[in-house]
């Protein structure tokens, strides 16, 4: 019933020193469809594949706006990021209503974490099953963190959790360094670019399937759906073809 | 039927805890009061001023308080009213700017969210029915704009080029319509100074519950400053000439 003795619940060791319960939960984020997100000076970007869960449905979404500063790409139980995303609108509003400024993305970010470690530690809990990817823009600049189940929460300028997202991670670790000075545009396409690698055999990144976030100083939080994202994805193919003539 | 009372043994009844229920109470009143702020705007960022006494009645209690208190960096307020409450107010705001400081991650609270949350525990205070009896002056310089506000008791809000309080409205707004209003970003440090010291001669003139001992403030980019106590030059022989109550 068991794989073995010490994963019946989120708050026994492993002799080897592991939190089996946690181990299981960081598998269910593999589970979820990947998501990229990647900053310059000025702006954050998420990009995320869509999954339908059959034909006659619509596709799942997978960015989520939380306030006019922030939003969230989910990798996992979308159910529980539901529940992460309530309570992060709910403290970007307290924020608002206590000191008129917009809840710092750090603050917000390690909220969740205490939350998602709280469940690591007290008995009859469960951790949650889902990763994010959080961006924001507050007075410190734009940022990017990824959340975890385990309840680490790790800033960066180019990350990507979710199914086959090492190749992802491998294209952004490749461009990482000229991301600080690109425009908007060129951070979506770099974006999308590091998504593509992540697509299984066959299958293609469209208008569909595709999902595009963004904010910056100058731009409030902005999700990109459907038809709105095909330009971008036209500039991802023509930079295909630009390198092909050379 | 009479209402039923239990007694406690003697030994777990606190000094001062009346066994027979007594009706609940609510602040009638400031005890030790502080008397007017007044605030501008000038070029360089804000000013502020506010007398040293803190009455008891009309008793001249205390000579030596100090009503203006350096929030952070950039905020400065100005308290009038229950001194009590000030002090609670001060260790408050205390608290809240050491929260800010313990999360580590260079996020500041600028004078806007500094008012803001003033402002919000003020109203809140009042719907509790047990309001704290102040009015606040918050002045400071918040990404490179001014800031200038005031809350009451009530929760009352509202920011301005000039802001004062309690008999500071009735006798320096007047003064500061005319010589500041509209001007502000004219003002040079030494014409605020000596608006200013002229508002606060007038009221000590006119307010009972003034002293000619006060401290002056100001905020501009480089920071908080607050003034050692001086006092100003008076003229009392238009007295000579007011009969009766005046005027």
């Amino acid at each position: 019933m068991f794989r073995n003795q010490y994963d019946n619940d989120a708050s026994t060791w492993s002799p080897q020193g592991c939190i089996f319960q946690v181990d299981y939960a960081s598998e269910a984020v593999k589970q979820g469809t990947a998501v990229v997100g990647l900053k310059s000076k000025s702006h954050v970007v998420l990009a995320a594949v869509k999954r339908s869960p059959n034909e006659l449905a619509s596709y799942m979404k997978k960015i989520i706006r939380i306030d006019d500063h922030m939003g969230i790409a989910v990798a996992g139980l979308t159910s529980d990021a539901r529940v992460l995303s309530n309570y992060l609108r709910t403290e970007a509003m307290r924020s608002k209503m206590v000191y008129g400024r917009a809840l710092p993305v750090g603050r917000a970010v390690n909220a969740i974490g205490d939350k998602a470690q709280i469940n690591t530690q007290e008995y009859g809990r469960r951790p949650y099953g889902v990763g994010l990817l959080v961006i924001g823009h507050d007075d410190t600049g734009p940022h990017l963190y990824e959340f975890s189940p385990s309840g680490v929460v790790s800033e960066y300028y180019g990350y990507s959790i979710g199914a086959r997202s090492q190749s992802a991670r491998t294209n952004l670790e490749r461009h990482f360094e000229q991301f600080a000075d690109m425009s908007l545009k060129e951070l979506i396409v770099q974006g999308l670019r590091a998504l593509r690698d992540t697509m299984p055999q066959g299958k293609q990144l469209d208008s569909m399937n595709t999902s595009i976030g963004f904010v910056g100083a100058d731009a409030k939080m902005t999700i990109l759906d459907g038809d709105d994202t095909q330009p971008y994805l036209d500039l991802l193919d023509e930079g295909d073809a630009a390198m092909d003539t050379e | 039927m009479d209402p039923v009372t239990l007694e406690l043994p003697h030994t777990l009844q606190r000094p001062g805890h009346a066994v027979a229920q007594e009706p609940m109470t609510r602040p009638a009143g400031p005890i030790v009061t502080g008397t007017s702020v007044v605030a501008f705007k000038y070029r360089d960022g804000i000013i502020m001023a506010a007398d040293c006494l803190a009455s008891y009645g009309s008793l001249a209690r205390f000579r030596s308080e100090n009503r203006l208190f350096k929030v952070n960096e950039t905020t400065l307020l100005g308290a009038a009213g229950d001194m009590g409450d000030f002090q609670y107010m001060k260790h408050k705001l205390e608290d809240v700017m050491t929260h800010e400081y313990d999360m580590d991650d260079g996020q500041r609270l600028g004078t806007k969210s500094v008012y803001k949350c003033l402002s919000n525990i003020m109203y809140g205070r009042r719907t509790a029915i047990n309001p704290l009896w102040n009015a606040y002056v918050v002045g400071g310089v918040d990404g490179g704009e001014r800031v200038l506000g005031y809350v009451d008791l009530y929760g009352t809000t509202y920011t301005a080029d000039a802001v004062a309080t309690g008999f500071g409205k009735q006798i320096a707004i007047p003064m500061l319509r005319r010589r500041v209003e509209g001007r502000a970003d004219e003002i040079s440090e030494e014409e605020a100074v000596a608006i200013l010291d002229d508002c606060m001669r007038v009221l000590f003139y006119r307010d009972c519950r003034a002293l000619n001992k006060l401290r002056r403030a100001k905020v501009t980019a480089q920071g908080v400053e607050i003034s050692e106590p001086y006092s100003l030059e008076t003229n009392w022989t238009y007295a000579e000439s007011i009969v009766g109550y005046g005027a």
